[in-house]
């Protein structure tokens, strides 16, 4: 069968690149409960497949997390990217301007 | 990096019994220490009540011991012989049908008898090459000579195979064909050759050397064989004649019963459909040559001829003559003992680890469950510890293997021991996983390294359970522990000592036996806390012959991660009906008062009491409790957390129940559970819905016993705030003291 698989095909959902107030939202409250537009946002960007996905190794136990990216399966093993993090917001908060930048196209200038 | 792990032969013990510990220096380190501990609290976050062990100084078995690394030997085959029948066979034919899910691979042997590796063993085999391509291989130690079919086979397809070797003339016959043929197919047409090598006659000796199905054997020290080149798939009816056959009759051959001109040829026939539950593989064939089947394959799976007319092996068994094979199923590691360790008679029940370390950093617990002298009680309050669901979750991969993880979880975070079993498949699954080939993981077993069934990991199974262990020694609490295993095993007489029982966090997973255990301890007036969410859910059950090994179909419905092929929610084991309990007709809320409703894991929340709470009937329970507001605090952000249950009469809810409180206030990551809607829909979260909260209920048993359900997994997350001092911690403290009294609660059916 030829033709795009309905996975690959783009979703309906777009981030708009103006909305830097749902980042600042999730920024400012990274876990529990979220806006609902704030919440779409977050759907679209767990929703990326595993090949090449982002996710932490935690280097040091309740201490330090490292960001990472898988390979194109799950039986390889994963590649540290460098950045290091001392809390788990501080992480879904990195990824999160690395997802912003991947949908939108456009660089969160938000630190 | 994993430096050291290490399994226990068993996972309940009582005094008396002895355990046996197998350990595995992975980074080589030449020794390593060993010391029983015993385990209070496994939560070593900062944030949390502190991770707690105490060394049980005089154990025996505390020491240094000689390091060394263990392999496994996974991957599930039919392993027969060898046998005189086989040592008869000169020329021969082998036939299957298979319906590959993995072909394209490395070259996987369907059977055969085949020793050593597949580009220099010996023996012969028919396989499926790494183009996806029917082979006969034949070799004779030293070189390896292959009769390839032309044409590639598709997964998930039945197949007729045969394939044929005169050893008079050399001549070689390989054919194929689809049991369905489908448009598109390609032209199917045998395939001949003449084979140079005397694979029989010449090179090592082969008497020694096993028929396989699913793999072929390659020698693994001392006389043992392990299994290689695995298949991934479906195999029914494998079958070995000592003559070469013409292609033609493949389907004579292939049929049964056994007749016709090629039937005298017949030496050996096996049957998948006899003896479903057991371990062995029947041959219907002249000989009796009954195979072992190897590291848990799965069983009562449909056949070619499967006609949809039933839906359960039981039914029709003949249409469940298939086996599906897999590359990671395991059941035993089968490494050497290290260390044993006989239990004192004087022992404290509890939960206990061998801790294991070596080197700098390398530490490992092997956890095990102290039950108290069968027939006895030593404490008035029994902690059941989840075995059934610690297995269930043994060494999953779902949190980053399941597509939707991360929507639910958030961020993916991977500890060592994750990073480490991404990699080592070997290890084995969970009953969440998939299989290489996409197929669900039926089994799991607790004979082999289970890295999430520990201390200091992921607050989730035993590490979160451990907060309840933790609180009863907190307030001073003398309790025995039981496990699921030993309940499955001994039924109602495990738990009638008790006055009370108690639940871990998450007690999911239910065989029938266990269930109409719990179901008599209450019909006797047994008092039962359930501290916990999503609990009896499934229903599952443990293999008769093999210890410690659990079996799970995932049924049309329940939040599951993976479901099971059309016609196959049949338990292989017992022939019931698996998926979830409430399809078999016992809803949780028929024992406890509440069942499954959402999940989320972002952030808990708290509960409100509700008038019910202020009745008379639970004047104990909430006494010393003025607040409203209850649990708006612990180490998931509330006690209500994580799993939800509520009450829903329509299945069971017993009338006469005190609904006490009622969870609010969750985020919209928690959604209704589908199998408790008909259609999906907007509204469906935690913002909008109000079926999403955990309720609180409590009510009466018939001879003065009672249930207290909380319907959260974060409930036990909440017990340690503050010093112990806060409202959860008290409610609990309230049922429990008054559980353990001898004094009867009343009969209160009908008064509402």
């Amino acid at each position: 069968m030829t033709g795009q698989r309905s996975s690959e095909r783009p979703p309906a959902y777009r981030v708009d690149p103006s909305r830097t107030d749902l980042a600042l939202e999730f920024k400012r409250h990274p876990y529990g409960q979220h806006s609902d537009e704030l919440q779409r946002v977050l759907n679209l960007f767990r929703s990326d497949p595993l090949p090449g996905n982002y996710c932490v190794v935690c280097t040091r136990p309740h201490r330090e997390w490292a960001l990472a990216r898988f390979r194109q399966t799950s039986r390889e093993p994963v590649d540290l990217l460098g950045p290091v993090f001392g809390s788990l917001a501080e992480a879904e908060w990195a990824v999160f301007k690395l997802r912003w930048r991947k949908h939108t196209g456009q660089a969160l200038e938000i630190e | 990096m994993i430096e050291i792990l290490g399994y226990a032969d068993r996972l309940a013990v009582r005094p008396g019994m002895t355990i046996a510990f197998k350990v595995s220096c992975e980074t080589g380190a030449a020794r390593y220490r060993a010391d029983i501990v015993r385990l209070r609290c496994g939560d070593d976050r900062p944030d949390g009540p502190g991770f707690r062990e105490e060394p049980v100084a005089d154990a025996a078995a505390n020491g240094d011991y000689p390091g060394r690394r263990q392999a496994i030997d996974c991957g599930s085959y039919v392993r027969v012989g060898p046998a005189a029948a086989f040592d008869a066979v000169d020329s021969f034919t082998l036939s299957a049908l298979i319906w590959p899910t993995l072909p394209g691979l490395d070259e996987a042997t369907v059977m055969g008898r085949w020793s050593g590796p597949a580009e220099t063993g010996f023996g012969y085999a028919l396989a499926i090459d790494g183009a996806s391509r029917p082979c006969l291989r034949l070799g004779d130690g030293v070189r390896v000579w292959r009769l390839v079919h032309p044409v590639a086979l598709a997964a998930r397809r039945w197949y007729r195979l045969l394939a044929s070797f005169d050893s008079a003339t050399g001549a070689a016959s390989l054919h194929c064909e689809p049991v369905t043929p489908q448009w598109g197919d390609p032209v199917f047409r045998p395939t001949a050759g003449r084979c140079p090598l005397r694979p029989l006659s010449s090179g090592p000796r082969i008497a020694d050397v096993p028929v396989a199905v699913a793999a072929h054997v390659v020698e693994g020290g001392q006389g043992t064989w392990r299994g290689a080149g695995h298949f991934n798939g479906k195999i029914e009816a494998p079958r070995l004649h000592a003559q070469a056959l013409p292609a033609e009759q493949i389907g004579q051959i292939l049929s049964t019963p056994l007749t016709g001109p090629s039937a005298a040829s017949l030496v050996a026939a096996w049957d998948f459909s006899r003896d479903i539950p057991g371990t062995k593989a029947r041959d219907i064939g002249p000989n009796g040559l009954d195979g072992d089947c190897i590291n848990l394959p799965t069983r009562a799976m449909t056949g070619h001829a499967w006609t949809a007319e039933a839906m359960n092996w039981t039914n029709r068994p003949h249409e469940y003559a298939a086996i599906h094979f897999h590359e990671d199923d395991l059941y035993d590691c089968a490494w050497e003992t290290d260390f044993r360790w006989t239990i004192p008679p004087d022992l404290k029940s509890g939960i206990y680890a061998a801790r294991l370390r070596c080197g700098n950093q390398g530490e490992d617990h092997v956890p095990f469950f102290v039950l108290p002298p069968r027939g006895h009680a030593r404490a008035p309050v029994a902690f059941l510890a989840s075995t059934a669901t610690y297995l269930a979750y043994a060494n999953s991969h779902d949190h980053y293997e399941d597509p939707v993880a991360e929507r639910c979880h958030g961020l993916t975070v991977l500890a060592p021991a994750d990073l480490f079993l991404m990699q080592r498949r070997d290890l084995g699954l969970s009953a969440y996983d998939h299989h290489r080939d996409g197929s669900g993981s039926c089994w799991s077993s607790r004979l082999r390294p289970i890295l999430n069934l520990r201390p200091k990991r992921a607050l989730w199974s035993l590490n979160a359970d451990l907060h309840l262990t933790d609180w009863l020694e907190a307030i001073g609490q003398e309790y025995d522990v039981i496990d699921d295993e030993t309940l499955h095993r001994e039924g109602v007489s495990l738990l009638e000592r008790y006055a009370c029982v108690m639940t871990g966090t998450h007690p999911e997973y239910y065989s029938t036996a266990m269930l109409t255990a719990m179901a008599a301890y209450l019909e006797r007036g047994g008092r039962l806390m359930y501290l916990g969410g999503n609990g009896f859910y499934w229903r599952v059950a443990w293999h008769d012959e093999l210890p410690g090994a659990m079996e799970i179909r995932r049924g049309e419905a329940g939040t599951r991660m993976w479901t099971s092929e059309p016609g196959e929610t049949g338990l292989a084991t017992t022939g019931e009906p698996s998926g979830m309990w409430r399809h078999s007709g016992f809803a949780p809320q028929r024992l406890v008062g509440v069942g499954f409703i959402s999940e989320g894991f972002d952030s808990g929340s708290y509960y409100r009491r509700l008038p019910d709470s202020y009745d008379p009937r639970a004047g104990f329970i909430f006494a010393g409790v003025d607040e409203e507001i209850l649990g708006d605090f612990g180490v998931f952000g509330g006690a209500a957390a994580l799993e939800l249950d509520i009450v829903n009469p329509k299945v069971g809810t017993p009338p006469h129940a005190l609904l006490l409180a009622s969870s609010e206030g969750h985020s919209n990551v928690y959604v209704i559970a589908q199998a408790e809607t008909g259609a999906n829909h907007p509204g469906m979260d935690g913002i909008e819905s109000p079926l999403v909260r955990a309720d609180m209920v409590f009510f009466e048993t018939l001879k003065g016993g009672a249930v207290f359900s909380t319907g959260s997994i974060g409930w036990a997350g909440s017990l340690a705030h503050d010093n112990y001092r806060n409202n959860i911690s008290r409610i609990t403290e309230n049922v429990l003291r008054r559980f353990i009294s001898p004094e009867p609660f009343p009969s209160s059916a009908g008064t509402r």
